[in-house]
């Protein structure tokens, strides 16, 4: 089965309601790994803040780091290969990843449910 | 024996609970001791960052349980929550530092700097003294002189908080993020909270002085823990000034018709609530027999001293106001814990600039409204205007939870709603209202009676990393300013820190001085407000006070800040112009 790595920026709260604004990609985010979760995805997230060893011990992350700083992440890996940097996948993007079936969800509005592609 | 209603059948756990300075710590000391003196087995735990139980029994104690051997059958066990939050940062950074580079380390390091992780860490320390184990199995009571908050509690109780992050230890954080790399169980986490909630295991007594501000801030804490299952609840109502003393002086009598007024109006949640009220003592809590007198009723016989004792020489609130008024504008904000008088102490400083005939802009968050309403349009440079801490911070939950919550499940909408619930979002939304009229102070005075902590700025600030990157773009000839290079400058923004000659309250002010300077900024000044010190006293229980007040002042005066003004205790509120003029005459 395919694994799906999150490496997250170092957030108090997923949701960071404890910052200055609530990140309004991460709610949505967290919201599809639950629901990739739930349709059989294996997904491990690893937050900066709370597993730094494990941004330490893997040596692409760790150079990714030295190199474009913590404010670059998200990293995102597939199988072990980079698959996304800087931002965080849509849900078409893991079911991708995660050999999901999208059953359109035609009720949600907007051509793209609230990302900012439009 | 028993004097106190909280002492009546003592469950195994005892809480006492109440903001820093109305003397916890001295009454959890006393309780011990009377139950040790009983025959009982007692553990007397204390997470007080000021802790002196070692000082008042003449020992060293600190973090494991060490006997008391002048009083058979207790022993005591300091819990520093900073040591604790600081050994919890160390295990998860240290491996890492000198492995990833050093501005994410730092990054790592801010964001388990905030209350939460202090919070979290502490109530880790307590788990092991609330769940059965073979640590505490010899104890017949276990005395607490903290307890953990509503917000915390209810975070362990939901079961979204536990969800993926904490057993996996991986997945969604939350405010209890900081737990994931404690070491315990969900189960043990489970059975702590269910032990707090079991009356017959725990007692809650809720500390307060007779004060109606402290009052108050006590039966919210009593509602949002009886919620939450803590029912058995105890009031004490401490260091009351004795009846018999206001006939000594004009502030004695002022005194004690402010506290027997607060008591007679004690809000409507506390007046079910058994009641002890301990009268204050004419002697220092240290030492085995003071504390042993603490809890009877009868006051000891007051040696009769005829003599009145001089207020001290100590800079007064003027000149600090002629420093102020000296830059013609600026941000000026009061900061401190509740109930030190940063509201009153604002618009004293506010109508004295407006005296002057500075344009100003008093802005506070004073939840009674009196204040604004009495000002407003009293003067011809004042403006005043009011932000409703409760009010502000509800509409940013439910904006927070109408744009970002809607795509959440049940479980994960209670997990945001209780984030929203934490001290930080309070912070944030008042911030955010105050944002707008913080850029008046480029042309007038504002003066505000609150102010972010050093670690909301700083994560404000990281999350606004881009306003470096455009500053860091723009060429030098242009000015750019964020939001935190105008608080860093002591000519635009003035930090006040309010505090009381107590030893809590002083060390409360010094936290907050070190957080702010964790995000560059120096407090500009200490004020020191309702001194006793600062009055020529005759009662001998004043006197007392004032003398306990003066190692206080010097600590201010010479250890923290750099500038300092004392203001007295005044026989009545400073409500209206003229009297908040006197303040700062």
């Amino acid at each position: 089965m395919t694994t799906i790595q999150i490496y997250d920026p170092a957030l108090c709260c997923s949701t960071g309601v404890c910052g200055v604004d609530v990140d309004q990609e991460l709610v949505g985010f967290s919201a599809d790994v639950d629901w990739a979760k739930q349709n059989g995805a294996k997904i491990e997230r690893f937050n900066l803040a709370q597993q730094p060893m494990a941004f330490a011990e893997n040596p692409l992350v760790k150079t990714y780091l030295e190199r474009s700083g913590a404010d670059a992440l998200p990293l995102i890996f597939v199988d072990g290969e980079v698959a996304l940097a800087g931002r965080y996948p849509n849900r078409t993007e893991l079911a991708r990843w995660a050999a999901i079936t999208l059953v359109e969800d035609k009720a949600q509005s907007g051509c793209c449910s609230g990302t900012s592609c439009c | 024996m028993n004097d106190c209603k909280f002492l009546d059948h003592p469950p195994r756990f005892l809480f006492f609970t109440g903001k820093g300075g109305v003397g916890k710590t001295s009454i959890a000391c006393a309780t011990a001791i009377q139950l040790a003196d009983s025959g009982y087995q007692v553990l007397l735990v204390s997470t007080d960052p000021a802790s002196n139980v070692g000082q008042v029994f003449g020992i060293t104690i600190g973090n494991h349980i060490t006997p008391i051997k002048t009083v058979p059958g207790l022993a005591a066990l300091e819990i520093d929550p900073q040591a604790a939050a600081q050994a919890y940062r160390d295990r998860i950074v240290g491996p890492v530092r000198g492995v990833l580079p050093e501005t994410v380390v730092k990054g790592i390091e801010e964001q388990l700097s905030g209350a939460c992780t202090t919070e979290i860490a502490a109530f880790d320390e307590f788990t092991a003294l609330l769940t059965d184990s073979t640590l505490t199995a010899g104890y017949d009571h276990i005395i607490f002189d903290t307890a953990p908050t509503g917000h915390t509690i209810r975070l362990l109780q939901l079961p979204g908080a536990w969800s993926g992050f904490l057993e996996e230890g991986k997945g969604d954080a939350s405010c209890l993020g900081p737990l994931a790399g404690l070491e315990k169980q969900r189960s043990q986490y489970k059975s702590a909270v269910e032990a707090l909630a079991d009356p017959n295991r725990s007692r809650l007594i809720l500390v307060a002085r007779a004060q109606q501000a402290t009052l108050q801030e006590v039966a919210r804490t009593h509602e949002e823990l009886n919620a939450i299952g803590l029912s058995q609840q105890y009031l004490v109502v401490n260091g009351i000034l004795p009846e018999a003393e206001a006939m000594q002086d004009s502030l004695a009598t002022a005194i004690c018709q402010r506290e027997q007024r607060a008591l007679s109006e004690i809000p409507e949640a506390l007046q079910a609530l058994p009641r002890d009220q301990i009268e204050l003592k004419p002697f220092n809590l240290v030492g085995l027999d003071a504390l042993r007198q603490l809890l009877t009723v009868a006051t000891p016989v007051i040696t009769q001293f005829d003599a009145t004792t001089q207020a001290i020489q100590v800079p007064n609130l003027s000149k600090l106001v002629d420093d102020i008024a000296a830059d013609g504008h600026g941000l000026v904000m009061l900061m401190g814990k509740g109930g030190v008088g940063k509201t009153t102490l604002a618009a004293a400083l506010a109508v004295q600039l407006a005296q002057r005939g500075l344009p100003v802009h008093l802005t506070t968050s004073d939840p009674a409204a009196h204040l604004s309403e009495t000002l407003n349009g009293s003067l011809d440079n004042l403006t005043v205007s009011r932000i409703d801490p409760h009010a502000e911070t509800e509409r940013y939950r439910q904006q927070v939870l109408k744009t970002k919550g809607a795509q959440l499940d049940a479980q994960g909408r209670a997990l945001l709603e209780e984030d929203l619930r934490s001290p930080c979002t309070e912070e944030i939304a008042v911030f955010q209202a105050f944002s707008g009229i913080i850029r008046e102070a480029g042309k007038k005075f504002v003066v505000m009676d609150t102010a972010p902590t050093g670690h909301t700025l700083l994560l404000l600030d990281a999350t606004g990393a881009y306003h470096r990157e455009v500053s860091r773009q723009m060429s030098s000839s242009m000015h750019y300013l964020t939001p935190m290079m105008r608080l860093q400058d002591p000519k635009q923004t003035k930090i006040l820190l309010v505090t009381l000659a107590e030893t809590t309250p002083v060390l409360e002010a010094a936290n907050l001085q070190a957080d702010l300077r964790r995000a560059g900024i120096e407090p500009w000044a200490w004020v020191i407000n309702n001194s006793v010190a600062a009055v020529a006293v005759h009662s001998p229980l004043l006197r007392q006070r004032a003398a306990n007040e003066l190692r206080e002042i010097d600590a201010v005066a010479n250890r923290y800040a750099q500038r300092y003004a004392v203001v007295p205790l005044l026989q009545q509120e400073p409500v209206g112009v003229s009297r908040l003029l006197e303040l700062t005459d």
